[in-house]
């Protein structure tokens, strides 16, 4: 039953650039791309139990690395392929000595590291375009339709293999770390390790949906892939959906993306009211939507 | 003998100013089980937090078959083949019994994505060893206290380690649950792995052990076959202590019209498992009321929903007046106090600061006179008042929650399975104390317990809860000779 239901959507969305208008593929585009962002999120909180508030760090390294190098000319598959390893690498500097820290501290850490970037990318203006942002060249593709399939594709291959790490062995050990590093290491289970892990894994997945989202925009600014307020968003998303289940982060991702894109015309009331749905949701389904249907689904 | 499989020498861990852990030293070949006995609080959780690499040791070394691995990150110690059933479950939530016990399988890989089928066919076999069979999918939550330590021990079994320390095995479980568990234990010897194991049952360790050792503030006090120890002068006094004596009053209590508490087809369901089956029960002023049952027959349900905890149908009656739909601090204030079974401490306040916190409500003269009382009680507790309650050893925990219940000045104590995880001669003074508690002041006493010979010398009265009913009622002389089969 949930395949076929699974398959009919999937056939639907991937139908879209056949009969909606260029308008409503762009927003969904991004949204994709947003729901590769908030997914990223839930492995590293869901399941390692650890608070990323910087989600941006990761996006917006991914996204100014392959905006810059193309800017200097190297070919848009380097670029991204850069900027994911970008995210990477500058995930795990963050993370090596964050993750020793206990509590709040390691999710402390990732804010500041977001408002350092944040402060790197204004000083050296004259390299990335300060406040104004970065022009980027290249396109993956000039198609609406391409750009959209592009964007599913990316979101449900990101999907299918972050969901299966977390239903796999390794998921396993992951989320024991998460819930208690003491009893994960009386197993046997090295918690640094596989906490390293998670979060490479999340950075990888990170960067590269920034690096592609900087290429679909047109532009690398503060203001859509590093202010706290984008990151504050994929959480909500994350946790709007449902957390510790993957594919909710998506489905909250997209949920936030359209719900923001069609109050638009409320202008400021805009990002109130969507908050305050967010909120609503969570109040009343603190397991989020997808965590309220499965448990539901469990009593049934 | 052959040659020692773990081997401990001058092992010492300093907390601060206190020596958890003095200049320890002993050694198990394989094959062999050791029991560490000693007083709440002597450093028996701590040595082997120590070797377990979980505490960091400030000095001396631990050998496993020979090789220092004192300094080994705990994963590594683990993988050397050591594992360690920890004093208080520790359950992963969100997963099921199976994976719980599959977890304990598994290799310390990242890239371990599909775990072979042979690691479920083994969990499976391991939990119907233990005993978990039946509840191989269910949720570590819904489970009973000792099937959770089941779970505990599945997991040790699945590592399979060389050597296993086991702490408080025993606590809280029944005679009969004490006895499969001592089997499993047994079984860890046939298997030739040296066993390091600790429990306040100094029967069931007697039973079971090649050798004990006593620890007594951090420090080894006596060491030897088990009968030898136990007949030790100052393992008696420090330790074992005396027998608990039967308090039977001159006179019982007078019965007022209108009982204090009273307790009327009172029905609790789970879900839909059913925890209380139209349970009747009643309470009177300056009575002491024991409710026998053995783990899961519901005494924490009765409390709770007495508490006003969790939800029920029926009537709980507190001085002629229902308790239903009153919050737990209105219950409270009402003069009930609760101490439960799960301790429910602030972990990261001082001692001090949970006793100052039960005792909020007291008049300021009054509070210090019931604080000194209680830091006499447990002198313990004065010693450590100013460490936080998260890192207070087990038994101490189990002091402290006491305390702080009769800091409140209730007019009903509950007191649910108080006995948990104390040492023999802190029972025989929490024996004391509670009869002097009832000959000094007016309060009015519910008693949770499956440990009979602590529940029976206080009581005026005994109810025996089993299977959510309660099956027998009457004076706590008639108790043995009519429900005493499976509890004595
Ligand atoms: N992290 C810590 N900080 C300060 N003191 C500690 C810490 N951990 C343990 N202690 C103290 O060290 C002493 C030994 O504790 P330990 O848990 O080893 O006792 P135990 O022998 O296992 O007692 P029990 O029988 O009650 O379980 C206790 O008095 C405890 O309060
Ligand atoms: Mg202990």
């Amino acid at each position: 039953m949930r395949i076929v239901f699974a398959l009919v959507v999937l056939l639907v969305m991937a139908s879209l650039p056949f009969w909606v208008s260029a308008y409503i593929l762009a927003v969904l585009t991004v949204a994709y791309y947003f729901g590769v962002f908030a997914m990223a999120w839930d492995l590293l909180f869901g399941f390692a139990g650890e608070v990323n508030f910087g989600p941006t760090f990761l996006i917006g390294l991914g996204a100014y690395t392959a905006g810059l190098l193309d800017n200097h000319g190297v070919p848009v598959w380097l670029d991204v392929i850069a900027g994911a390893l970008a995210a990477v690498i500058g995930g795990l500097v963050l993370a090596l000595p964050a993750l020793r820290l206990r509590g709040p501290y390691f999710g402390l850490i990732t804010l500041v590291a977001v408002l350092v970037l944040q402060q790197v990318i204004v000083i050296f203006a004259g390299v990335t375009g300060g406040e104004i942002g970065l022009t980027i060249n290249d396109v993956l593709s000039v198609d609406p339709g391409h750009n959209y399939w592009l964007a599913l594709v990316f979101l449900m291959v990101s999907g299918v293999i972050l969901y299966s790490l977390s239903r796999s062995a390794a998921g396993l050990i992951l989320q024991a770390c998460g819930q208690d590093a003491i009893e994960a290491q009386a197993l046997g289970f090295n918690v640094a390790k596989h906490k390293l892990a998670a979060f490479a894994v999340s950075a990888l997945f990170s960067g590269l949906a920034g690096a592609m989202l900087v290429f679909y925009l047109g532009t690398a600014s503060v203001d859509t892939v590093v202010d706290i307020s984008v990151g504050v968003q994929i959480i909500i998303a994350a946790v709007l959906g449902g957390r510790r289940t993957i594919v909710g982060a998506a489905i909250g991702a997209v949920f936030l993306i359209v719900a923001g894109e069609i109050l638009r015309p409320l202008g400021q009331l805009n990002t109130f009211v969507v908050s305050a749905i967010a909120l609503a949701v969570i109040l009343f389904f603190p397991d989020g939507l997808v965590g309220y249907l499965l448990r539901r689904g469990e009593r049934a | 003998m052959t040659t020692p499989l773990l081997e401990v020498a001058g092992l010492t861990k300093r907390f601060g100013g206190l020596v958890a852990v003095k200049n320890l030293g002993f050694a198990i070949a394989a094959g062999e089980i050791l029991g560490l006995i000693g007083p709440n609080g002597s450093g028996k959780s701590t040595a082997m937090k120590l070797i377990m690499g979980i505490e960091r040791a400030n000095a001396g070394s631990v050998r496993l078959a020979g090789r220092e691995i004192v300094s080994w990150p705990t994963h590594r110690i683990a993988r050397a083949g050591i594992g360690l059933v920890f004093q208080h479950s520790r359950p992963l939530h969100r997963q099921t019994v199976l994976e719980n016990i599959k977890l304990a399988l598994l290799p310390d890989s990242l890239f371990h994505l599909a775990a072979e089928t042979s690691v479920d066919a083994r969990a499976r076999a391991i939990g119907e060893r233990v005993g978990l069979g039946a509840v191989l999918d269910r949720h570590p939550t819904t489970l009973p206290f000792a099937d959770l330590r089941r779970m505990e021990l599945a997991k040790a079994i699945a590592r399979d380690p060389e050597v296993v320390l086991v702490d408080e095995p025993f606590a809280g479980l029944t005679m009969a649950e004490v006895e499969s568990f001592s089997a499993l234990i047994r079984s860890f010897r046939e298997e030739g792995k040296a066993v390091l194991l600790v429990d306040h049952n100094v029967k069931g360790v007697a039973a079971l052990v090649d050798r004990v050792l006593v620890l007594y503030l951090g420090e080894r006090i006596a060491e030897g076959k088990a009968e030898a120890v136990m007949r030790d002068e100052t393992v008696r006094r420090v330790y074992l202590g005396g027998a608990i004596e039967t308090h039977a009053r001159a006179i019982a209590p007078e019965k007022s019209g209108v009982a204090l508490l009273k307790v009327e087809d009172l029905t609790v369901f789970y879900g839909k498992a059913q925890a209380l089956a139209r349970v009747a029960l009643e309470v009177h002023e300056r009575e002491f009321v024991s409710v026998v049952g053995l783990n899961g027959a519901g005494k924490s349900t009765l409390f709770n929903a007495i508490s006003g905890l969790v939800p029920y149908s029926g009537g709980i009656n507190w001085q002629g007046t229902a308790l239903a739909g009153k919050t737990p601090a209105a219950i409270a204030r009402g003069g009930i106090a609760q101490c439960p079974e799960t301790r429910e401490l602030f972990g990261d306040m001082s001692v001090q600061e949970n006793l100052d916190l039960g005792g909020q409500r007291q008049p300021p003269a009054e509070r210090a006179d019931r604080l000194a009382w209680l830091y006499d009680l447990f002198p313990i507790l004065k010693s450590r008042s100013k460490q936080l309650a998260r890192t207070l050893s087990g038994g101490e925990q189990q002091m402290l929650a006491i305390a702080r219940a009769l800091m409140m000045n209730p007019r009903l104590l509950i007191l649910d399975e108080p006995t948990l995880g104390l040492a023999p001669v802190i029972l025989e003074q929490l024996s004391k104390a509670l009869e002097r508690l009832r000959e000094t002041t007016p309060i009015t006493v519910l008693l949770g317990e499956q440990n009979v010979t602590f529940a029976l010398p206080h009581a005026d009265r005994v109810y025996v809860l089993e299977h959510a009913r309660i099956i027998w009622q009457g004076p706590p002389d008639r108790f043995a000779a009519e429900a005493g089969a499976g509890y004595l």
